[in-house]
């Protein structure tokens, strides 16, 4: 299992590699010079030319690259030009605010996305069937955003039984495991979670299906096990597709919750990218985006060993 | 039949199954099995032999399935059994091996811990003591290196090894009945016989009474005591595996016999095949189902259905010319002696 685990890192890092690149590029595919943003526009240019020096941009590219990737290894993401602030800190802090609501909208995604992926799985073409089908269908078509403001409407504006936006009472980008802070994320991962619970029933409903058509189903029936011992081997062979799912799911959540993100004011990841592109802050969003990308190979990554762990039929090594 | 229902290990009466309130898949089969003896029920894909065995466990989907007539399992009705009655006579009193060992087992949990789940199911008994049973069944069952193979996963044996394993399974909670449905369609030739030996062996020594599903004439012979052909859901022919290969009464199982190869096919020569094919299950014709593909046919086969006729005790057959039929067979005989000579 180690050395399984040590050779998937071996093809991961040039993946790693490949997407360092594409995130140090893309201050050079942004139109417009990466200077012009904090330049005033009558700069000299002597000026431009001293402030070129500084960064660094009169040297090659690749070096630039090189000298980009030391820093970067060394945790040095740069300076946000908006904040003044490194740019470690300042994703350091969304990370953790988007992995917590990822974390937990993936949670009720994923709990309620197999029970209705159960109960339509083992119920085919029941009414309870179309009933979860039904909900899962609304959870993949739902544009989120608009769904979250109309939570907000029902939740915040007409019962006020939940805060509308940010992440805590005090208003501070910060959140902590009390129950005040439980108020705030509730509406956020509720809405997130619509999306990955409906992908998740219905491969869970597809999966169910072709788990209970097959042969060693009859089998062990024909064992004279219980409907709850069948159930267990059921749940076994389906969760490696499951999790690898789920995984996905999380991963999206990590990255694509920008318009959740800022409905809510949930100063998380999406919500500093949002704030980077519309600043024109590009150190801000080349560090965001090699975060997020890394955190999708790394993703990939523990869903491989995990599946690996779980079924024995996919080779190690 | 001079022995009584209540002493056969399995009876079924005037069974008739139907999927999805049409398709008559089994349509009236009488069987008895009596204790320690092994039956073969042969037929085409879709005669229904399958369906008659699960029947016998009532395995086909309960939701989509009409069943009618009786089953009996050493006296035991099994339509009236409650859920709890249903789940102690699987695997308990009756056990089943499968065509396929690869589908059968489940693929994520090892052979062993599949093993050691049945016993468990049914018989109050620690993990290690279940595991020992286990062990012991590879051994009887000739798996090398038992120990090992019980911590495989299927797809880590060969096929011959995963039917030894299914029938290990088979055999944990030690069954008096033991079902086989098509139990060497799915292996080689050559391991096909070993575990076809190993069955026979296996029900001879433990006393099982065994009904055995196949296609293959050979097979049948080797292991079964009695042979009962099927055709469209009903039985066309029943005797003593030895009358029905040599002295066959019905014309279908006939067209059985000269369809097979086995070596005297000469190069040039045509398999002989039984032309047509079986009739709509959905939509049964009149008379004899096999009257559309039948060599003997003649109006009255059309109209009704033939009844029983014993032509030899303990070996009848469902058709209105036995008596044409076996001349024809005769006729066979005879040429291929001739051309032997």
């Amino acid at each position: 299992m180690l050395s399984f685990i040590l050779q998937r890192l071996l093809t991961v890092t040039p993946v790693a590699i490949g997407v360092s690149i594409v995130c140090f590029l893309l201050v050079h595919l942004a139109p417009g010079d990466p200077l012009s943003a904090i330049l005033p526009v009558d700069a000299t240019q002597e000026t431009i030319d001293a402030m070129r020096t500084a960064y660094g941009y009169d040297k090659p590219l690749p070096v630039q690259y090189v000298l980009w990737l030391w820093h970067v290894l060394h945790g040095d993401l740069g300076i946000s030009i908006a904040t003044g602030r490194p740019v470690v800190q300042e994703v350091g802090r969304a990370v953790v605010n988007s992995l917590i609501l990822a974390f937990v909208a993936t949670l009720i995604g994923f709990t309620f996305g197999t029970f209705f992926g159960f109960v339509a799985g083992y119920f085919r073409n029941s009414v309870l069937d179309r009933a979860a089908s039904a909900i899962s269908v609304f959870g993949v078509s739902v544009p989120h955003y608009w769904l979250g403001m109309v939570l907000v409407i029902v939740f915040s504006a007409q019962l006020g039984w939940l805060p509308p936006t940010g992440a805590g009472p005090d208003g501070s980008g910060n959140w902590r495991p009390d129950l005040d802070h439980l108020r705030y994320i509730i509406l956020p991962a509720v809405t997130m979670s619509v999306i990955p619970m409906g992908v998740i029933a219905r491969t869970i409903r597809a999966l169910v299906g072709d788990i209970l058509a097959q042969d060693f189903v009859g089998a062990l029936r024909a064992k004279g096990m219980s409907e709850f011992g069948v159930f267990k081997h059921v749940v076994k062979n389906a969760a490696p597709t499951a999790l690898a799912i789920m995984g996905l799911q999380l991963g999206y959540l990590l990255g694509g919750s920008i318009l959740i993100e800022t409905v809510f004011a949930w100063p998380g990841t999406g919500f500093l990218l949002n704030a980077a592109i519309f600043q024109r802050d590009l150190p801000l969003l080349q560090g965001s985006i090699l975060v997020l990308a890394m955190f999708f190979v790394a993703l990939n990554l523990i869903v491989d060993v995990v599946q690996t762990a779980l079924d024995p039929r996919i080779e190690r090594g | 039949m001079t022995t009584s229902v209540n002493e056969a290990a399995v009876a079924i009466r005037g069974l008739k199954v139907v999927f999805g309130g049409v398709v008559e898949a089994v349509d009236g089969v009488d069987l008895t099995l009596e204790r320690g003896q092994a039956v073969a029920l042969i037929g085409e894909s879709g005669s229904g032999k399958s369906v008659t065995l699960r029947a016998i466990m009532r395995l086909n989907p309960e939701r989509k399935t009409k069943i009618g007539g009786q089953i009996l399992v050493a006296g035991q009705d099994v339509m009236a059994l409650s859920a709890k009655g249903l789940r102690a006579l699987r695997g308990r009193a009756v056990a089943m091996i499968f065509q396929e060992p690869l589908l059968a087992l489940d693929p994520v949990y090892t052979v062993g811990s599949q093993i050691t789940e049945a016993i468990r199911q049914h018989e109050k008994i620690s993990a290690a003591d279940a595991r020992k049973r286990a062990l012991q069944l590879f051994e009887r069952v000739r798996i090398p290196s038992p120990e090992r193979r019980l911590d495989a996963y299927p797809h880590e044996m060969s096929g011959g090894m995963r039917q030894r394993a299914m029938i290990a399974l088979a055999l944990a909670c030690r069954p008096q009945v033991l079902l086989a449905d098509e139990p060497t369609t799915a292996l080689d030739a050559t391991v096909q016989i070993q575990i076809l030996l190993l069955l026979r062996e296996l029900q001879a020594e433990l006393g099982l009474s065994t009904i055995f599903v196949t296609h293959d004439l050979g097979a049948a012979v080797e292991v079964a005591d009695r042979i009962a052909v099927m055709y469209a859901g009903r039985i066309v022919e029943e005797g003593s595996a030895r009358d029905v290969v040599l002295n066959p009464h019905h014309p279908y199982t006939i067209g059985l016999m000269r369809s097979r190869a086995d070596g005297a096919l000469s190069k040039g020569t045509r398999l002989k095949t039984i032309p047509g094919s079986p009739p709509d299950l959905a939509n049964r014709p009149p008379g004899c189902p096999f009257a559309p593909r039948c060599f003997l046919a003649e109006d009255r086969c059309r109209v009704d259905a033939p009844a029983y006729v014993a032509v030899e005790p303990g070996h009848r057959a469902a058709c209105w010319r036995t008596d044409a039929a076996h001349a024809a067979f005769a006729g066979d005989k005879a040429r291929v002696l001739e051309a032997a000579v």
